[in-house]
């Protein structure tokens, strides 16, 4: 079994191989526009790419999916071997390699990262998780993705993908992780934007990745905090001790959390990001990406157990993430975006549970959320690719006989979210909630309103998409056994995966509070309470309650409460049309005016030089010519030039003085 | 006849050999010209090998009487860091001579006289280790540049050339004024006149004559790069230059001003560097945002590039201003890193220039879906523009950042807010040209990138990846004489 631990680098190069393949080789099974001949054959009920303009080859395109869903098992399978093995950190190569430098104690250190790998529970549990559920959303994309274009561009993003979020979940230091951070980032701007004829789409792509940035931002600068204080970015040589600096380095690390996992004042990217295709919703914006921030958290456990005001903001944060997503899940139409908002919720419930120390229970939370997130998310995809691409529930209803293997998994999923006694979310929410009491009552009563809303709005879904009447007109079937079987899958993990909550925390080193049969008898009746709410307002299967209405408040609340209406004018109007069109128009203006102006300065002395070099020193010049010319007027006869002249002065002079002699001497 | 001689030779042989081809075979000129700069990479590559990256000092030194009387000789030989920016140059040359194969097709013979002129001028820059050699080639290639914009520019070249030559060359009055009084002074300490620089380090010079020498020589120095304020020249020198000019001027000429910083400012001036310090990290910050944010009001292409520039050089003048081993190994690194990325950049607008002949970004769109393979190469451009990790950008700016954090937290705080709109205005830009619907039909029969132009931006794009997925040999080559320098510092 030790093969695999020391062949743990091989993991995350498996999904890379596939990326690469479909790099280099995944277009050649398209035919280019130009080889077409008559319209393209094959229809596509999705807003396409640019290669829906390409016919596919008959060639090997079929193979594209399982190829690459066959690198993600392999990943899963080795991940499986290796964690079965044991522990393992694995240190492949020194990655960056600075120069050394002063930390804040003033010992010279060295500036290194290596590109390396942990293999402990924490990560083992995260690498399961991605493998495992990459893998099934990989199976299932195979048949949702049948009839779009660029199926190589999608295979191969969602394999990079795999690939970068390995890298981030494995990763032995801050820097390596960063380097899967980012790279996650890439994968989804890609993917977000993979229907990128689309200006929504690659508008949401944009945002994602701009959102995240600020986020980036912040965890580079808590990156060099840590650096400064402990000397290392290697998770197992920190050495964690008080540094009056610490809550500096925790509390920018967890601006770099809330960009990623959607939190207040960051989240708005990620209803957006539904722009994607749903599978990749399932996968990145629900299941394991958006999680990557409390894995983040999780990780750097001992620095935050030692800043608790930085847990303090972060559990502040979740709470009031969890409620006001909550209300805003409530009042969407968009399939879709109930689920988005609904993820922005349950990640501020583990936020939650992160900021008042409970970091088993978040990292449980992340698991059991994954298996019925992505659960609903892929059966919400199939009730979407059923319905021709409609995503409005307000022209669904009545799927339930039309789509049961859809209908029995995704109310499963539905349930398990809304916490029903017994199922997954009970458990975890449990956790979280019994970990909340004993640090605040005023942060339980918010994830116990939390969870009534969650049950509410995850009820009121259930009933507008598959009770009453179908209010659509479109022939409706039942999806493919290649997506339905991934559901059940991952059923049993939403059903099951609850009872696993002590050996959960055993597992990762820590002791889960004994649940108290008060929290636990609250947690039930609120899921309940809030099912039966939603069935006393859909029921009757239409839309008629306030959430569906066109009120002041529910406007507010579905539009995500004006949050982006803020982005937009700071952002994109203050910064780039108001900050950057200003400092475009002072550099045309003042600085260019300034060395125009010297240039039109040197012109005009040049001018001014000219005319002065004409009739002042040249005048001069000319002046004095014409004196020494006036004064020599006399003398210049004598220097005639000419030879017979000089003969005669010479005859003459010479006569003279000839004559003169001849006098004196006479 | 040494290696360096023989490097630095070539283009100039080449140039006087190219003088001799008759004008009107425009074929045989663009062979020799490519052939010629090639056989410079060629020659120059070897030395990465040969380097030696545990030896001090300065390596392959070649020497010869220049002006005796005064002191001044034919002085060349590199270290780590002139090694980098050899390479870089000797690199971009034939990239930026086989980008204009067919973009010039007037006055063929003088074009690549010209490039071959500047690729003389840049390397001897590199080379010099005597002060008056080096100013000869900072003045040099001036002249080649200026053509190559005035000559073979976009419309309003006339003002760009003229622009681009009288900015810069104010600048280097002053910084000759500069060298001239650093002769003196160095002169009467040492007992005899010399412009050698490892002589004039040895001179201990007053403060007060450091201030007035560090000064004028920024002058010079920081219009090159340029730092704000006095970066106007670049936008109309960058948009209106030919795509070779633009990949040169940004590639190589802007790094001849953050070089002279490390090769002559910093260590000649070690004491009143240091009290400049936070005036060059205030302004380097300056640039990054300012430079940034223009960015963001651009409708032209190109001029979004050449102003992101101005960013970029930025981050590489904060690792100056750090004055410590990993900012300064940082800014080279970065140096190197913007000649890659930006000359992508520029390559690929020359590319889309060609074939459309308008850079307004209102006219493009959707080029995604009729130019897939540009698309992808224009993404990784963009990328590694915007310090994605495991591109070039990103080892360069964290090593920056690394060391201006060190000096000065509140610096890499304002710094990393560059990178933030960096990721902004690369990614719109790529949104507006790349993406979105086939708008415009005047797009709809580009063709992709063809062999040649592959042939020059694959060569740009391995070393994106290669420095950063695996950046240790930079800095292995850099420690030596990085380290040395911050030593000198004192930092």
């Amino acid at each position: 079994m030790s093969m695999f631990l020391d062949t743990l680098w091989l993991i995350p190069v498996f999904p890379l191989l596939g990326a690469a393949l479909m790099m280099l080789l995944g277009r050649h099974q398209y035919l280019d526009p130009q080889e077409q001949s008559g319209p393209a054959a094959h229809g596509h009920h999705h807003d396409g790419g640019h290669d829906q303009d390409l016919r596919p080859r008959q060639g090997l395109r079929w193979l594209i999916g399982p190829l690459c869903s066959g690198f993600v098992l392999l990943s899963f399978l080795w991940s499986l071997g290796a964690v079965l093995a044991g522990r393992r950190e694995q240190v492949l190569f020194t990655w960056v390699a600075g120069l050394p430098f002063p930390a804040f104690d003033g010992r010279m250190v060295q500036l290194t990262a290596d590109w390396g790998y942990l293999l402990d529970p924490v990560s083992a549990v995260m690498i399961l998780m991605v493998t495992g559920i990459g893998f099934l959303i990989h199976v299932y994309s195979i048949a949702y993705m049948a009839h779009d274009g660029g199926l190589y561009r999608y295979f191969g993003c969602l394999n990079l993908f795999v690939f970068f979020m390995l890298v981030l979940v494995m990763a032995n230091n801050y820097l390596l992780l960063f380097v899967g951070w980012e790279g996650v980032g890439l994968a989804s701007y890609l993917l977000i934007g993979f229907y990128f004829k689309r200006k929504t789409a690659t508008d949401a792509a944009m945002k994602a990745f701009l959102m995240n940035r600020v986020g980036d931002a912040g965890y580079l600068l808590g990156l060099l905090f840590l650096l400064s204080i402990f000397g290392t970015l290697r998770f197992t040589a920190i050495e964690a001790a008080a540094h009056p600096l610490l809550p500096w380095a925790t509390g920018l690390l967890l601006l770099g959390a809330v960009g990623k996992s959607a939190q207040i004042p960051l989240f708005p990217w990620l209803p957006d990001a539904m722009e994607g295709p749903t599978p990749v919703s399932a996968l990145m914006h629900a299941a394991t990406m958006v999680t990557a921030g409390v894995y983040l958290v999780v990780r750097a456990e001992p620095l935050y157990r030692l800043t608790p005001e930085v847990g303090g903001v972060a559990a502040g944060l979740g709470a009031a993430t969890a409620v006001a997503a909550a209300l805003m899940a409530l009042t969407q139409h968009d399939i879709k975006k109930v689920l988005a908002y609904s993820t922005v919720s349950q990640l501020g419930l583990m936020f939650l549970a992160l900021g008042v120390g409970a970091y088993w229970a978040a990292l449980f939370h992340v698991v059991t959320h994954a298996f019925f997130k992505a659960q609903l998310f892929l059966g919400a995809g199939s009730v979407i690719h059923a319905l021709d691409g409609e995503q409005d529930m307000r022209r669904m209803g009545g799927l339930r006989r039309r789509m049961p293997q859809t209908f029995r998994t995704m109310v499963m999923g539905a349930l398990a979210l809304a916490g029903w006694p017994g199922l997954a979310g009970f458990f975890s929410k449990d956790s979280i909630l019994t970990a909340v009491w004993a640090a605040s009552p005023a942060l339980f009563a918010a994830g116990l309103l939390t969870a009534l809303l969650t049950a509410f709005y995850m009820g009121r879904l259930c009933l507008l998409v598959f009770w009453g009447e179908y209010r659509g007109g479109r022939h409706v079937h039942e999806s493919s056994k290649r997506m339905t079987v991934p559901l059940w899958v991952l059923n049993l993990g939403s059903v099951g995966a609850g009872w696993f909550a002590a050996p959960f925390a055993g597992w990762l080193g820590a002791s889960a509070e004994p649940h108290s049969l008060g929290i636990m008898a609250a947690s039930g009746v609120v899921a309940v309470a809030g099912l039966g709410g939603a069935y006393r307002v859909y029921g009757g299967g239409a839309g008629h309650g306030w959430a569906e209405g066109e009120g002041g408040l529910a406007r507010w609340l579905r539009a995500g409460c004006g949050v982006d209406g803020f982005y937009q004018l700071a952002v994109v109007r203050g910064m780039a049309r108001g900050g950057g069109a200003w400092l475009a128009a002072w550099d045309r203006g003042v600085i260019d005016g300034g060395v125009d102006g010297a240039g039109w300065l040197g012109r005009r002395l040049g001018a001014i030089s000219k005319w002065s070099d004409t009739w002042m020193v040249d005048g001069a010049v000319r002046l004095t010519a014409f004196s020494v010319k006036a004064a020599s007027f006399p003398v210049r006869y004598l220097q005639s030039g000419m030879t017979q002249s000089y003969g005669v002065v010479i005859v003459l002079s010479l006569a003279a003085m000839a004559g003169w002699y001849l006098w004196r001497s006479a | 006849m040494g290696w360096l001689t023989a490097l630095l030779a070539l283009p100039l042989v080449g140039f006087v050999v190219l003088l001799a081809i008759p004008g009107r075979a425009a074929g045989a000129v663009r062979l020799w010209a490519n052939a010629v700069l090639l056989g410079g990479l060629a020659l120059a590559a070897p030395l990465w090998t040969a380097f030696d990256r545990g030896a001090g000092g300065y390596q392959f030194v070649e020497r010869a009487a220049w002006i005796p009387s005064l002191g001044a000789q034919y002085l060349v030989g590199i270290d780590g860091i002139s090694l980098l920016l050899v390479l870089l140059t000797a690199l971009l040359g034939p990239v930026a001579a086989l980008a204009s194969w067919n973009a010039i097709a007037e006055r063929v013979k003088e074009f690549y006289a010209m490039l071959l002129l500047l690729q003389f001028g840049m390397l001897g820059l590199f080379l010099s280790l005597d002060l008056l050699l080096f100013f000869v080639f900072f003045e040099l290639v001036l002249v080649p540049m200026y053509f190559l914009i005035g000559i073979w520019g976009g419309e309003r070249r006339l003002y760009a050339a003229m622009k681009f030559f009288l900015y810069t060359v104010a600048g280097s009055v002053v910084l000759l004024v500069g060298m001239v009084a650093l002769y003196w002074q160095g002169g009467q300490q040492l007992g005899r006149a010399t412009f050698e620089l490892t002589e004039l380090l040895r001179a201990q010079l007053p403060l007060e004559t450091q201030r007035w020498l560090f000064w004028a020589f920024f002058v010079g120095f920081a219009i090159k790069v340029p730092m704000a304020p006095f970066h106007t020249w670049l936008p109309d020198a960058h948009t209106e230059a030919p795509t070779a000019g633009s990949v040169l001027l940004a590639g190589v000429l802007l790094k001849m001003g953050t070089y002279g910083f490390v090769r002559l400012s910093l260590p000649l001036f070690p004491e009143a560097a240091r009290e400049a310090a936070p005036v060059l990290g205030v302004l380097s910050i300056a640039a990054i945002l300012y430079g940034a944010l223009i960015c963001l009001a651009q409708q032209d292409w190109k001029r979004l590039v050449a102003y992101s520039s101005v960013s970029h050089m930025g981050f590489c003048t904060l690792g100056l201003a750090a004055m410590n081993s990993n900012g300064l190994a940082g800014s080279v690194l970065q140096q190197v890193n913007h000649g890659i990325s930006t000359s992508l950049l520029f390559l690929l607008v020359g590319y889309v220039y060609e074939r459309r002949h308008t850079r307004q970004i209102g006219d493009f769109g959707g080029l995604a879906m009729v130019m897939p393979r540009f698309a992808f190469v224009f993404a990784v451009a963009v990328f590694s523009s915007a310090g994605l990790p495991l591109l070039n950008g990103f080892i360069g700016e964290f090593t920056i950042l690394q060391g201006a954090f060190v000096v000065n937290r509140a610096w890499a705080a304002a710094a990393v807010g560059g990178i933030v709109l960096g990721a902004a205005y690369l990614l719109w830009l790529y949104q507006r040209t790349m993406l979105g619907d086939l708008r415009n039909e005047a797009n709809r029969e580009l063709p992709d990138l063809t062999a040649r132009e592959w042939a020059t931006v694959l060569p740009l794009l391995g070393l994106a990846v290669a420095i950063g997925v695996y950046p240790q040999p930079w800095f292995a080559v850099l420690e030596r004489p990085v380290l040395e320098l911050a030593g000198r510092l004192g930092r």
